[in-house]
């Protein structure tokens, strides 16, 4: 032992120093923070909109923005964690609008329940929703594509027969559920409620992941569900609690979503699925699992809104902003393709 | 030698029809370095599996300080003081070192933040990391901030070998543990054994290094087809006398 130079460290260092490139170097730094590519797209994406048409930047567009993303940046924050954990969830959307007619058909009917008690159903039902995906693939083993694809189907099924078709309208919906479509004034910029609620989620989450053992579990699980097992922590269990916790998060998402349209319809909210993905996707979080931050998503779900909402304020046909939003996604899984290759 | 504190009797282990463990027993002696040897397919990581509750034998007892024990679970295995180093090294590769030997026994921060909140004491345990590391002498790991991913292959088996040389207060099991290792790093690793056997720790030790497992064993426990062909010492048998036990071209 004692033989051992005292320099080791510092001639590892060196050996490290020698074979780093500006490529490699700027790997690593994506490597360690996974949110700042989104992070400096969307500042780009900003000043470029803001260039083009200087309504972009008005209080009144940017809150416009914000309330667009409120929900499918909810719906995304669930879906991350899920990613994370190196899932997926197809599910989420229709799981979403089931939680929604349930709460808004049980407060809404004649006679019906008190909101609290309606909110608080929608709640179990979507952590329900949750909790059934994730005995999928815990317990039957299915890839989480292919059970959330099963549950899709059946979640848009039970929403139609539950709802028999019809759309609730705000005005038979008690005050609560559609609280979270109120603005509320913050230094002259209207902010909904619905906004706040998200931006709590995103804190709570990033708490959850970054600071708790529950949240190092789920990236180490992610990461290498073997590893993970053999370190002692218990798969299925830390797989369980995200799939539930993702449920209670899409409970959140359908208040915000009756909110927002102050309506609650079965057919609501069709391609929420696909953004939420492509919001985490465009956040730097790679669907390998394992890695990526919370953050990076609500930037990846922001650039999606700015894209969108810009290119309308240019003038841009909608058409090219899917296509505008297809490249984007396209490009950040080619980053995260290039980071990992690192290793 | 002391007395035995760990001890496995007719452990059986199949895959289908691949039989890996065929009957094995097995007694480890407290604060002993006892080798498992064997030619390849004998049957020596099956074993630490299902020693280490990574693999539940289907047939079979395990005894622990004398009572019997049911280890099923990796977990189950820690609560009794035993740690092992898999050859797949059980790392998680984007987390970083100091994760890494936390993994699974997070410390919490003192306080409400960590019993209402349970917040991790991240800047805590990353202290524990560096201190544990300075003390078992592994100097590879300058900075446990690092994800483990960007270490080489030498410097991962070092964090398997501290995370299990740190927490493992009864029996350390190392499956290879200096397969990817340099001569530098393969000679703290055996220091490491020797010190954590002067602490009273017991060490299984597999190892394809004959020289190696004559250097630092008490005993050496042969398999052989999935059983124990013999139990043997350094003193009382030569390494050529092992490999012929091994290959069965003679009796224990």
């Amino acid at each position: 032992m004692s033989s051992n130079p005292p320099t080791d460290g510092i001639h590892l260092a060196d050996e490290f120093l020698d074979r780093s490139t500006p490529a490699s170097r700027a790997r690593d730094i994506l490597l360690r923070y996974p949110a700042l590519s989104p992070a400096i797209v969307l500042v780009i994406a900003v000043i470029i909109f803001g260039a083009l048409n200087s309504n972009f930047l008005a209080p009144n567009n940017l809150s416009l923005i914000a309330q667009q993303v409120a929900i499918v940046g909810t719906v995304a924050a669930a879906q991350t964690i899920i990613i994370l954990t190196a899932g997926i969830d197809l599910s989420v959307g229709a799981a979403m609008v089931f939680a929604s007619m349930v709460m808004a058909q049980l407060a809404a009917t004649a006679g019906g329940l008190p909101a609290v008690i309606a909110l608080f159903i929608g709640f179990v039902v979507a952590m329900a929703t949750g909790a059934l995906n994730g005995l999928l693939v815990t317990r039957l083993k299915l890839p989480p594509f292919i059970a959330t694809l099963g549950t899709l189907n059946i979640f848009v099924a039970l929403t139609l027969l539950y709802s028999g078709g019809q759309t609730v309208i705000g005005a038979d919906l008690p005050a609560l559920l559609t609280w979270t479509g109120q603005a509320i004034e913050i230094g002259g910029v209207r902010v909904t409620t619905g906004v706040l609620i998200m931006v709590a989620v995103y804190i709570a989450l990033a708490f959850m992941l970054g600071r708790t053992a529950w949240g190092r579990h789920v990236y180490a699980v992610g990461d290498d569900k073997d590893a993970a097992r053999l370190a002692g922590i218990r798969v299925d269990r830390v797989l369980m609690s995200v799939y539930i916790a993702a449920g209670a998060i899409l409970a959140i998402a359908a208040w915000l979503q009756i909110g927002r349209s102050n309506a609650a319809g079965p057919n609501a909210a069709a391609d929420i699925n696909l953004d939420s993905i492509t919001a985490v996707v465009i956040g730097g979080t790679s669907l390998f699992g394992g890695r990526g931050i919370i953050w990076g998503t609500l930037l990846g779900a922001l650039i999606v809104g700015v894209f969108r909402n810009g290119l309308s304020l240019a003038g841009v046909d909608t058409l090219y902003q899917t296509l505008a939003v297809g490249v984007l996604v396209i490009a950040a899984v080619s980053v995260d393709h290039w980071i990992r290759k690192a290793n | 030698m002391g007395d035995i504190i760990m001890k496995a009797e007719r452990l059986v282990k199949t895959y289908g029809r691949v039989v890996g463990l065929d009957g094995v027993n097995f007694e480890l002696h407290r604060g002993e370095v006892l080798a498992v040897v064997g030619d390849n397919g004998a049957g020596k990581s099956t074993l630490i599996k299902c020693l280490t509750g990574a693999e539940v034998p289907n047939d079979g007892t395990i005894e622990f300080e004398g009572s019997p024990v049911r280890i099923s679970r990796t977990q189950d295995a820690r609560d009794l003081g035993i740690e092992t180093v898999y050859q797949s090294l059980a790392v998680s590769p984007a987390l970083d070192v100091a994760s890494n030997l936390f993994l699974g026994r997070e410390v919490r921060r003192p306080g409400v933040l960590g019993s209402v909140f349970r917040m991790m004491d991240t800047k805590g345990m990353r202290e524990r990391a560096r201190q544990e590391l300075s003390e078992l002498g592994i100097t590879t790991l300058q900075d446990v901030t690092v994800p483990v991913e960007n270490l080489s292959g030498g410097q991962r088996q070092a964090v398997a070998v501290a995370r299990a040389a740190a927490f493992g207060s009864k029996v350390v099991f190392l499956d290879e543990p200096t397969a990817a290792l340099g001569v530098r790093e393969t000679n703290q690793v055996l220091d490491l054994i020797r010190r954590l056997k002067d602490n009273g720790v017991s060490v299984v030790l597999i190892s394809h290094n004959m020289p190696q497992v004559f250097d630092v064993a008490d005993r050496i426990h042969i398999q052989r087809l999935g059983k124990r062909a013999g139990v043997v010492t350094p003193e009382s048998h030569s390494m050529t006398d092992v490999v012929a036990i091994m290959t069965g071209a003679a009796a224990a």
